[in-house]
């Protein structure tokens, strides 16, 4: 590929690309995002790309790896253009059915598409699908159309053509003021305005400036910006590129965790490409501006995804944040003026660059514009990413979207905004999803991962585990951080052992209360939300815990115990087979007993007991009934198990 | 260097631009307490005691003196009942460590602060870091320094260079607040330094 000089060999560039592809041609995405992929993608690929050969049907279909379209509850995820036809949990051996069936004679393989849970509907386009119909994809809808690894698939979307725009359209100025009046926001967590933001750099007096990305993305559950990064990762090249001219920068930095192998690989490649196409290097596209991109391995400290800490890290040094009364955009990495933006940010820029402000301004709230992309986890049935607007209601992304809670369990509560977010209960289902919204409602947008929890969640163990996180990835520089979250730790482990007194959850306030006001970063500023918000909404779980010992949710094994109910044990011997650690006392026609002192809370015994019977009970805060006496525990021929 | 006006505890205070908040009210003889600062190194930001109350343009906030950049026209408070809380609880958290620490015990009776509130821990450091940084920047010499991070953080000297610099130096002793550094010195000389008797003979 000879380098395009001029913007006019870019348009015709791509007027080439587009005249060689005929629109009607068959061609199979399969998703290749790290989901579909640990679900046997690569095994997809490779069988589809062996049946067209030995079908001799090259000539006549495309295939190819895609990034990943979001539904990964249902990967690997098939889609046959130009149909749009969706094939869920294909495996390898479905290939040579699709081929014949559906590129051949054109007909649709029934047992591979979405089946409608509450219609029993079959659903056959991919939009059409309730997850992605109540979506609105404007980022990911690209993903399951281009492949993820070729330049001229970007092209062909029209890709670089928001470059093209800002280069020779509009002066550094404009571009800013684009993206300004756009009232784009930061994607990775605060929320502040890009715009702004590169304002500031463009109008720092430093000559050298940098622009950077934040793909550090670390919260446990999201995977937005690996996503985006593996699938499409010429729109965040680009956006970082029209932002370097904006702000005035000769150096722009990608921070990528290293746990992204192949986030890491692909945006690597579209570097390569880029230079080669003559997208980055000296003179782009012929004009004066001239602009080169550095990837960066973090090496997984959570904290580096804070932005001093990540400059510290890319400076070379220890990932420990820096204290900061100037702003990063005027004094950041090597103390010069660094825009730093997440992922999704940079890949909103191409985007209103093109289609412009207005259109970009018109989804969403009064104060968050465009979409978001979260990634629904946890007690839901359809796990995924999910792209929404900005103002959507949590119930209408778990239920319509999400599909609900899985196996009939009724919802408890939503955490948001990463380990340093907050929970919000089933009261607050119809709250409008943006970054003050969520923020008032004590929890944040942050990056964007969404947690479901069901009733059989612990709100003291959710408060509980996500500070056990936090403190493992304090970086130990300040004391409120580092020791305050120690000691919160503590409290809400013995609170979840039964070992609570009275006084802790004043104790937990007053370490909540230094670690905001006293840390260092926003790490520890933010570390005390979840503990803050579960306190909010589910208070009585706390004082259930500290003053009965008993966990509400039956979930926090120091203080249930499992038991056995005479009346309804028909001695089928099931869960003394299956018991791990011997704890179950029986045998044939002999009612079953659970010694306390052998139990490990594990739950099996439950787990598999019978329906039918239904004698094994979970309880907490009550003390355990006495077992049987001895004497009664034969059972009559009446009771007598009929599983044996 | 232009001069600056501000005012810490209602008395005007000139200062000097780069100058920080810490350093001003110092110089005009206010005090404000702190365990990780030290004039001869840069500023850390880690222990937060030196908390203090900024208001600017009616807008209060609570920044760390020892790093927080002088300002003209603003107002600063050292002392309020937020800051007292504050500064109690981050002494009772260093406490779990050194719980006899002259300094730490001089500030909690100034600040009410209760050296048993939280389960003792293990290891008396309390993470100022003013032995590694004294070593780094005054005399050059990278001694001792920090391994792991977070909770798990840890001071550590670097038995190659302890052995030769340390003997002569010992400059950070004093500067240590609960002498966990003396402690740390010690365990490594004897557990890896080159002992005299036990060096092998030479080979003359």
């Amino acid at each position: 590929m000879a380098k395009i000089h001029t913007p006019e060999e870019l348009e015709s560039f791509r007027k080439d690309l587009l005249s060689r592809k005929d629109p009607s041609r068959p061609c199979i995405s399969i998703c290749a995002g790290a989901g579909c992929i640990a679900s046997g993608a690569d095994e997809v690929i490779a069988a589809f790309k062996t049946e067209i050969e030995n079908q001799d049907l090259q000539a006549k279909v495309d295939t190819k790896g895609t990034g990943c379209p979001g539904f990964c509850e249902r990967g690997p995820v098939v889609v046959i253009y130009p149909e749009e036809i969706c094939y869920l949990q294909v495996t390898a051996e479905d290939v040579p059915e699709i081929i014949e069936q559906t590129i051949k004679k054109k007909k649709v393989v029934e047992r591979l598409l979405f089946e409608d849970p509450a219609t029993g509907q079959k659903v056959v386009r991919e939009p059409d699908i309730p997850f992605y119909k109540n979506q609105k994809r404007t980022l990911l809808c690209s993903n399951i159309k281009i492949d993820s690894k070729s330049i001229d698939d970007y092209l062909a979307i029209g890709g670089y053509s928001a470059l093209n725009k800002a280069l020779f359209g509009m002066t550094p100025v404009d571009v800013v003021g684009e993206v300004k009046k756009s009232n784009l926001r930061g994607r990775g967590g605060a929320g502040f305005p890009a715009g702004r933001k590169w304002e500031g750099s463009r109008n720092a007096e430093e000559k050298i400036k940098y622009v950077i990305v934040n793909a550090d993305e670390g919260d446990p559950g999201a995977f937005m910006d690996r996503a985006l990064l593996e699938g499409n990762p010429h729109s965040i090249l680009e956006g970082l590129i029209i932002g370097g001219y904006a702000v005035g920068a000769q150096e722009g930095y990608i921070y990528v965790r290293q746990e992204y192998p192949l986030a890491v690989k692909n945006i690597s490649l579209a570097i390569r490409q880029a230079e080669e196409y003559g997208f980055l290097g000296e003179n782009i596209l012929g004009s004066d501006f001239s602009f080169k991109v550095i990837v960066h391995q973090g090496a997984g400290a959570f904290v580096c995804g804070e932005s001093t800490a990540l400059m510290t890290a890319l400076e070379g040094r220890v990932g420990e944040p820096r204290p900061k009364y100037i702003r990063s955009n005027i004094k950041g990495l090597w103390e010069r003026p660094s825009v730093l933006n997440n992922v999704e940010t940079w890949a909103n820029v191409p985007l209103i660059i093109n289609n412009g402000a207005d259109w970009f301004a018109e989804v969403g709230t009064e104060g968050s514009k465009g979409t978001k992309i979260f990634s629904l986890v946890g007690k839901i049935n359809n796990t995924g990413l999910v792209e929404v607007p900005m103002g959507i209601s949590l119930r209408e992304i778990i239920y319509d979207i999400g599909g609900g809670i899985p196996d009939g369990k009724k919802f408890k509560a939503v955490q948001t905004g990463g380990p340093s977010g907050g929970c919000i209960p089933e009261e607050k289902l119809d709250l409008k999803v943006g970054f003050d919204e969520l923020t008032k409602a004590g929890s944040m947008m942050g990056s964007g991962g969404m947690i479901v929890m069901d009733e059989d969640t612990c709100m003291v163990d959710v408060a509980r585990y996500f500070i056990n996180f936090l403190t493992d990835e304090s970086c130990g520089k300040c004391v409120p951080c580092r020791e305050g979250l120690r000691q919160m730790h503590r409290i809400l482990t013995n609170i979840t052992q039964g070992k609570g007194k009275q006084g802790d959850l004043e104790t937990l306030q007053e370490l909540s209360e230094t670690a905001i006001e006293a840390s260092l970063c926003a790490l520890g500023k933010s570390a005390p939300n979840p503990f803050l918000s579960t306190l909010r909404y589910f208070k009585e779980e706390y004082e259930a815990h500290i003053d009965e010992k008993r966990c509400p949710a039956l979930s926090c094994k120091e203080l249930i115990a499992f038991y056995i109910d005479p009346e309804k044990c028909s001695a089928c011997g099931i869960c003394r087979k299956k018991c791990p650690v011997d704890a179950i006392d029986g045998a044939k026609k002999t009612i079953h007993i659970i010694d306390q002192k052998k139990c490990t809370q594990c739950g099996t015994c439950l787990e598999v007991c019978p329906s039918k019977f239904g004698a094994v009970k979970k309880i907490s805060g009550e003390p355990v009934p006495p077992p049987i006496e001895e004497e009664k525990r034969t059972l009559t021929k009446k009771q007598k198990a009929s599983v044996q | 260097m232009s001069d600056i006006q501000l005012e810490i505890d209602g008395k005007p205070v000139q200062a000097k631009e780069g100058m920080t908040l810490l350093e001003a009210a110092r110089g005009a003889g206010i005090a404000i307490p702190t365990l990780c600062h030290h004039e001869k190194l840069e500023p850390f930001g880690g222990c937060r005691l030196c908390i203090v109350e900024v208001e600017e343009r009616g807008w209060t906030k609570l920044v760390v003196s020892c790093v927080f950049p002088v300002k003209g026209n603003i107002v600063v408070r050292t002392r309020s009942e937020k800051i007292d809380r504050i500064r109690k609880t981050i002494l009772e958290l260093l406490m779990a460590h050194a719980p006899d620490s002259p300094v730490l015990l001089d500030l909690a009776k100034e600040y009410g602060a209760d050296r048993n509130r939280f389960e003792k821990e293990a290891s008396f450091c309390i993470h100022c870091g003013l032995c590694v940084r004294y070593c780094a920047e005054v005399k050059k010499k990278h001694a001792i320094g920090f391994v792991d991070r977070g909770i798990r953080k840890e001071i550590s000297f670097i038995p190659e260079i302890a052995a030769k610099e340390c003997d002569s130096c010992k400059e950070c002793f004093p500067l240590c607040p609960t002498s966990y550094l003396q402690a740390a010195f010690v365990l490594t000389g004897s557990l890896s330094f080159p002992s005299p008797a036990q060096e092998p003979p030479s080979e003359e």
